[in-house]
């Protein structure tokens, strides 16, 4: 109790929340990679879940390359990258990290959106004459929207966490504080660093929860008898691959 | 390359300290996540709010867990002891819910069928439900293994050796094999483990296992006749 | 359904797995090697000899090491401990027993205010502001203090000598160095206060000198043991107002062990010349050796294996 009561006074120092290693500086550069990443990382692996959930192709393969995506430490390949690249491209190399990062998620929510679209409403739409295009863009992605959102929810705090790392090499974010708390033994600040990602981190979460809830189709809700159907159950089915 | 050849007794050692260190967290946190899970499958009003406990731990930054553990527990922070107790939170945050959502999708009637043949309680889940949430459980533990190996290296920040050393040390020294050996060895033992808990799945579970092209080929030609069964 | 083959292959994966942690657990501290000769030690205890997370200093750290299994210790290696804030109380509590440490640094952890200077008044006042159970034996001619670094095209545009010249270019200035120099004495604070210049400081760790040479940032908190200050043409600006206090490699030990150890740890600080420091980091760096082949080198060279 008296560390986080230590924590909150290192917060409410007026010092912290100015400067260019203030918090509100801190709290930009910290959404700022996030969201870049996760746009970079949904603009890659959306298309191609997408195009896996249609098809039913390529699940295994896109199954293993993200499991081998998951197992690659964000620390030391953002340590690798920045030596590969230069101390100039930093920036560079922490978005890449963390766009692979992401990934995995994202691909995931993308293509069980699509497997859990049930076959007869497919059959249903081809039966009316829709083109291919059509049962996708009218169809597979509305009811897949759902997955997707919770694929992104998972990579975004994966990815809010991951970037606190980011300090190591110099790029601010709210992970400078725990860094350089760590390097002075001080607690205060370090626990007031943690606080400040993890409320930033439930922060976003909540924001991804009643989205999910938003992009599902008001018919589909409307038909909706129980609210623990397949998909409330399954929101965790993006951050875990199914066994093979 | 040259580093990496002259130093492969480090690399080695390094290695055997991981998978030490990760093996025990992944392995301590399934176990507690088994009890736990249970709970919040079969208590839904405790469901919830062991869900958003378990969650919130997990929104705390590696790094801030590691300092302040042993504060709580009073062991040294640069002992291997936090940073599997760490690594073990974190197991747990993700297997819990994967118990329980696996438990969750074992069909309701086989559960009655179950307990109309005469299984209790006891029996009946270690039996019939915990096997048959199996497949939704191992996909958890892989994801958990992974990402536990993965973490791991973030223990050398706070003075923890294992893989990460390779990281600070190459990138202090420059040398680009060395960092890269790191990343490697992690991935490589991480697949590892992934392919062993595979293996183990299928093992244990061989009715969760879906069947080669070549079996769905045969049973179709059996199914139209072409074919006698075997 | 079990049949043989899938019941071998899982055998064979849980033998496999059983061997590898059982292996795992057998091991220690990669960085420690096996008592030389199983030599008794004298009095007995394990010496424990710790590191920073800092190649340099564990490179000293394995020569100790050494040095003291030479001499017939049993020698516990634990390195890459962090930041002095991090390991410091490890040493109070007597965890660990050898520490290679810097004196100036040193002395201002334990007494920030200190006036001490040069070497030598800086190695008495570090004796009289240690606690009562560590104590400090001889201090190498080697150092590997903080220093304000610039490259040397930048001294030349602005005509930089001195830390002082900083004050006369007309550009703001950032400084780089690690996250904690924003809290040290002879950080930016200390930078105002003393000479009257003012930076922005940019936390860039590890990356320093890349940093340096990139141009992101103007001067940089360098040590004055790295051999890319040779390598990359950088220039250490002089410290007229003693900003920085002289910092020898200096043993920090738990005063109780410190008669036992003496001698062996006396020998290796009377050959770590200045010089000899930065030849075994351009052996780390440049020639890529691994520390316990860089300590046996050094120890054999200077007759003390």
């Amino acid at each position: 109790m008296n560390l986080i009561i230590n924590a909150f006074v290192w917060l409410a120092n007026p010092e912290r929340w100015s400067g260019p290693t203030g918090i509100p500086v801190a709290l930009a550069q910290h959404l700022g990679f996030t969201f870049l990443s996760v746009l970079i990382a949904a603009v890659v692996a959306v298309p191609v879940g997408w195009a896996i959930g249609h098809t039913g192709r390529g699940r295994e393969l896109a199954v293993a390359v993200s499991g081998a995506a998951r197992a690659i430490p964000s620390f030391g390949l953002l340590v690798l990258l920045v030596l590969l690249l230069g101390v100039l491209q930093t920036g560079l190399a922490a978005v890449v990290t963390f766009v692979l990062l992401g990934i995995p998620s994202i691909l995931a929510g993308a293509y069980t959106g699509f497997e859990a679209v049930d076959r007869r409403i497919i059959d249903a739409g081809r039966a009316m004459g829709m083109t291919e295009w059509q049962i996708l863009w009218r169809i597979e992605v509305p009811l897949g929207l759902p997955l997707l959102v919770s694929g992104l929810r998972a990579a975004t705090l994966q990815i809010v966490a991951t970037v606190t790392i980011a300090a190591y090499v110099g790029l601010g974010g709210l992970g400078q504080y725990i860094i350089q708390g760590i390097n002075l033994n001080r607690f205060d600040q370090v626990l007031a660093g943690a606080i400040l990602v993890a409320a930033l981190a439930l922060l976003l979460d909540a924001v991804f929860a009643v989205l999910e809830r938003l992009v599902v189709p008001r018919g589909v809700r409307a038909g909706r008898v129980s609210s623990s159907g397949p998909t409330g159950r399954r929101s965790h089915a993006a951050a875990a691959p199914a066994s093979s | 390359m040259d580093w990496v050849l002259d130093n492969l007794d480090l690399i080695g050692e390094l290695t055997l300290i991981h998978l030490r260190q990760s093996i025990l967290a992944i392995v301590i946190g399934f176990v507690l996540s088994v009890p736990l899970g249970w709970v919040a499958f079969r208590f839904r009003l405790l469901r919830s709010g062991i869900i958003t406990v378990v969650g919130l731990l997990y929104t705390i930054p590696s790094l801030a867990l590691l300092m302040i553990l042993p504060t709580i527990f009073g062991y040294s922070a640069i002992s291997e002891i936090n940073l599997i107790v760490a690594l073990t939170i974190y197991a747990l945050a993700i297997m819990v819910r994967s118990v329980s959502d696996g438990l969750q999708s074992v069909d309701s009637g086989v559960r009655q069928a179950s307990t109309a043949v005469g299984f209790g309680g006891a029996r009946r889940f270690w039996a019939v439900e915990f096997p048959l949430a199996g497949p939704v459980i191992l996909a958890g533990l892989r994801v958990t293994a992974v990402s536990t190996i993965s973490l791991a290296t973030v223990g050398i920040l706070i003075g923890v050796t294992n893989l990460g050393y390779l990281f600070t040390n190459g990138l202090q020294r420059r040398i680009i094999p060395e960092v890269l050996a790191g990343v490697v060895a992690v991935v490589v033992i991480a697949l590892l483990i992934d392919y062993l808990l595979v293996l183990t799945g299928r093992a244990l579970m061989p009715w969760s296992r879906q069947p080669s092209r070549r079996e769905r080929r045969r049973a179709r030609r059996v199914l139209a006749g072409a074919e006698a069964p075997a | 359904m079990f049949t043989a083959s899938k019941r071998f292959a899982f055998g064979a994966a849980l033998a496999t797995s059983a061997a590898l942690v059982l292996a795992a657990c057998g091991s220690s501290d990669p960085l420690a090697e096996d008592p030389a000769d199983g030599g008794t030690a004298e009095g007995g205890d394990t010496i424990v000899v710790g590191s920073q997370a800092y190649y340099s200093n564990e490179i000293i750290a394995e020569i100790y090491a050494q040095a003291l299994e030479g001499a017939g210790f049993d020698v516990e290696r634990q390195f890459n401990i962090g930041q002095r804030d991090a390991y410091m109380p490890e040493i109070e509590s007597g965890n660990i027993t050898v520490f290679p440490e810097y004196s100036g640094n040193l002395l201002q952890y334990f007494d920030p205010e200190t006036e001490a200077r040069t070497a030598d008044d800086v190695y008495a006042a570090l004796e009289e502001a240690l606690p009562e159970n560590l104590a400090v034996l001889d201090q190498a001619e080697a150092s590997d203090q903080d220093s304000y670094t610039v490259t040397a095209e930048f001294a030349e545009e602005n005509g930089l000598t001195s830390i002082g010249d900083l004050a006369g270019v007309s550009d703001a200035l950032t400084l780089g160095g690690p996250p904690e120099l924003a809290e040290r004495p002879y950080g930016p604070d200390g930078l105002a206060e003393t000479y009257g210049v003012e930076v922005t400081f940019s936390p860039t760790g590890d990356t320093t000198v890349e940093s340096l040479v990139a141009g992101q940032v103007d001067v940089a908190n360098v040590f004055t043991a790295d051999p890319r200050i040779q390598t990359q043409d950088l220039v250490v600006l002089e410290d007229p107002e003693g900003l920085f206090l002289a910092s020898n490699v200096v043993p920090v030990v738990s005063a109780d062990v410190a008669d036992e150890i003496a001698e062996t740890i006396d020998a290796v600080s009377a050959a770590l010349t200045a010089d000899a420091l930065v030849a075994l980091n351009v052996q780390s760096t440049e020639d890529q050796m691994s520390p316990e082949d860089i300590a046996t080198q050094f120890l054999s060279e200077n007759g003390l294996a």
